[in-house]
């Protein structure tokens, strides 16, 4: 059991928990992610490491399901049953490099650990972040202070830059050569975004986000097309080269259990009352 | 021993039969010749003494049956349950060249399904060593090599990546073929031994190998865990399984109690499994239970399948529709499966396994409509810990080459199972834990403290 420490809602639908788990926290590095299990009955489901403070791990997830709808109910003191990690390679990290990392909506949960990473290892860091509106912008602070420059942008004009991150990402290039660039968000978005830098042909880096069940390499739920061969996102990623990733594909597999994943929320929000024949309490 | 009807068993998880009843098992025990050179015990990959356990239950000394047992053997409620005995023991039963084998399967889960609450009967630790050894991966190769280094009076430290530990005991064998309850209770031995297990553990990450090579030895026992696909057309349309992904949803992760577990699984009314395997076996079982019609496809003859016998068996009292001699060539549908479209194969010469290769008929596709699809092909050695150990030797499967006693090419690392040898059976994974642990207990008695 790995007890939580700190939990709070971040903004609308996005929340923040951070988990005592030495064992995770200890080699973790940017790009990892973990896997937790709520409760006995619970699925395994991944989550990036957004942040590490000695024995603790932050993660950060929008409620969508049943399971992050569970988490969203923890609150500080409450234990978690299972926490697995660091999984997945860690993201590259070049040196004297200019670096840009974009975060879209949630994926912006990501970026810090990047961009202090690529900053520590001597690299120029220029932050973008875009969300939906107003409400759904998160860890602005941290980007700031993590990056050399920064730029936000909301889809509805309601905060900072009206626009896309991908039309902040076309100017910067523009302007400055970028060697690297890391876009992490929804696949759409990542898919989108990444099209701003195929033609100039700089190095781009997406995290992918698949279905996954154990997380290790045993059970292939994960696999993905990358330059036309099938790869697993637990082990021969998450980060894969963006410009060679089947978008399509992995929006794709990801719909396989729309329908359960109904099923299953429909069933948290009647059980949550802490009875026996529900599988969350709460 | 009677079994539950197959009309019944397919409505839930439970064993197909619960065992030999003590009256049923002595008189089993009875027919034993007590041969003096006995061959099964040379069938026996961890060299139980099988006609001493098999005397005990004749004379219906039970307790004293099941210690015998686990001197050789700390899993045999497990061993009991899933080892091929009719390849092993029961194969060089001398009863079974003119009539009927002694059932040794059976008579094991007997004794040792026996006698709970006295689990460490008569096992004894040697004196503690001061020397420290990880094991890494607790499946069958595992929890043997743990359990016996920790008799030998090392401190063993036991490392699993996923939150239960068992391996492919928990997240690969039916709970109607392997209780979950059994095998916890055997795991639970092996943990009385005073081994250390830390679960939620993946050593190449949580753990780097320079923490790993701190360890005075280091036996790795990861499995075979990465599935294979067929690599035809359409294996990314949503419904096509691994069989690892199919059955470690039910098994791990109880996906047949959606939604009041977590975990979701496509319930398809039609299902193909594809392969011939005991895995293959497993998965069509489990989705017959979970209400499809299953239909599994093999590529060779009937009598080339490689499942146990029983398992072959109790699939087809099951309903399961055998259609031998046919390979899937393309998954049709978007996105989701909607057939599988497979061809005739015939069987031409005998390849180096001694069985007929099989060649594609042409002009002879036919369609199976279905929406589900299960690939129990195979799987190949987990790549991870290979990938990190600089230096070390490869095999061409991807598999750690070991000497026979289960050295690897790296000073202090050894590996067992079917990170060895590629995927093969729970027994021959613990004889081969069993034969690492003796061998890694030599060298540390040899080697000065690290």
């Amino acid at each position: 059991m790995y007890s939580v420490v700190k939990a709070e809602q971040l903004a609308d639908r996005v929340h923040e928990l951070v988990v005592k788990a030495p064992h995770v926290a200890r080699n973790a590095r940017a790009g990892q992610f973990l896997i937790v299990r709520v409760d006995p009955d619970g699925e395994r489901i991944p989550l990036t490491i957004s942040r590490v403070d000695g024995d603790f791990v932050r993660v950060i997830f929008m409620t969508i399901g049943a399971t992050t709808y569970r988490l969203a109910e923890l609150t500080a003191g409450d234990m978690i049953q299972d926490v697995a990690g660091p999984l997945g390679r860690p993201s590259e990290v070049p040196r004297n490099a200019t670096c840009a990392v974009v975060g879209g909506g949630v994926g912006i949960a990501s970026c810090p650990i990047i961009a202090k990473t690529l900053k520590a290892a001597a690299n120029r860091v220029i932050g973008i972040i875009g969300a939906r509106n107003v409400d759904l912008m998160i860890l602005e602070d941290e980007m700031r202070e993590a990056c050399d420059e920064l730029f936000v942008t909301t889809d509805d004009g309601s905060y900072g830059r009206h626009g896309y991150a991908a039309d902040v990402l076309k100017e910067v290039i523009a302007e400055e050569k970028v060697d690297y660039v890391w876009i992490i968000g929804p696949a759409i978005m990542m898919k989108v975004t990444s099209e701003v830098t195929r033609a100039p042909g700089i190095r781009t880096f997406v995290s992918l986000n698949p279905i996954m069940v154990d997380g290790t390499g045993m059970c292939g739920s994960c696999r993905v097309i990358v330059n036309g061969e099938t790869r697993f996102a637990c082990v021969d990623g998450p980060e894969f080269d963006a410009h060679q990733v089947d978008f399509d594909r992995l929006m794709q597999r990801q719909r396989i259990y729309l329908e359960e994943e109904r099923e299953a929320l429909k069933h948290h929000h009647e059980h949550r009352c802490g009875c026996s024949t529900g599988a969350h309490h709460g | 021993m009677a079994e539950r009807s197959p009309g019944e068993r397919i409505l839930d998880f439970s064993e197909v039969d619960s065992g030999f009843t003590a009256e049923e098992a002595r008189s089993e025990a009875e027919r034993c010749i007590q041969c003096k050179k006995p061959a099964c015990v040379s069938g026996c990959p961890v060299g139980v003494d099988i006609p001493r356990f098999v005397l005990a239950i004749a004379e219906e000394r039970f307790d004293e049956a099941r210690s015998t047992i686990l001197e050789a053997n700390l899993l045999p409620s497990v061993c009991g349950r899933v080892c091929p005995q009719e390849t092993q023991c029961e194969g060089a039963c001398i009863l079974g060249k003119k009539g009927r084998a002694i059932n040794i399967g059976a008579l094991e889960r007997f004794a040792a399904d026996r006698g709970e609450g006295e689990e460490l009967g008569t096992l004894v630790r040697a004196p503690p060593t001061g020397r420290r050894i990880a094991v890494v991966g607790s499946g069958p190769a595992g929890l043997t090599a743990a359990a016996e280094l920790a008799r030998s009076g090392h401190s063993v430290v036991l490392f699993e990546s996923l939150h239960e530990p068992g391996g492919v005991l928990v997240y690969g064998i039916p709970e109607f073929r392997l209780p979950k309850s059994v095998v916890r209770r055997e795991i639970e031995r092996v943990l009385a031994l005073g081994v250390e297990l830390q679960t939620n553990t993946l050593v190449g990450r949580s753990i780097t190998i320079e923490e790993l090579l701190a360890y005075d030895a280091v036996f790795i026992s990861t499995g075979a865990g990465l599935p294979s696909f067929m690599g035809i057309p359409g294996e990314e349309t949503n419904g096509v399984y691994s069989a690892n992904e199919y059955l470690t949803r039910v098994n791990l992760m109880g996906a047949e109690r959606f939604p009041a577990a977590g975990t979701p699984i496509r319930r398809g009314s039609r299902v193909v499994v594809t392969g011939g395997g005991n895995v293959a076996m497993d998965a069509a079982r489990v989705a017959r239970r979970l209400g499809a019609k299953v239909w599994l496809v093999y590529r060779r003859r009937e009598d080339d399948l490689p499942a146990r016998r029983d398992e072959v068996r109790h699939a087809r009292e099951e309903g399961i529709e055998f259609v031998t001699c046919a390979s899937p060539v393309r998954i049709h549908g978007e996105p989701a499966v909607t057939g599988v479209e497979c061809v005739r194969m015939e069987m031409c010469d005998l390849d180096e396994s001694g069985r007929p290769s099989p060649r594609v008929l042409d002009g002879s596709s036919f369609l199976i409509d279905a929406d589900t699809v299960i690939q129990a092909i195979g799987t190949s050695p987990n790549p991870l810990l290979v990938r990190l150990l600089e230096g070390v030797q490869v095999g061409r499967r991807g598999n750690l080459v070991t000497d026979e006693n289960g050295r690897t090419s790296l000073p202090r690392v050894y590996a067992g199972g079917d990170i060895a040898t590629g995927a093969a059976t729970v027994i021959l994974a613990m004889g081969a834990g069993k034969r690492a642990a003796a061998t890694i207990d030599a060298d540390l008695r040899d080697a000065p403290a690290h």
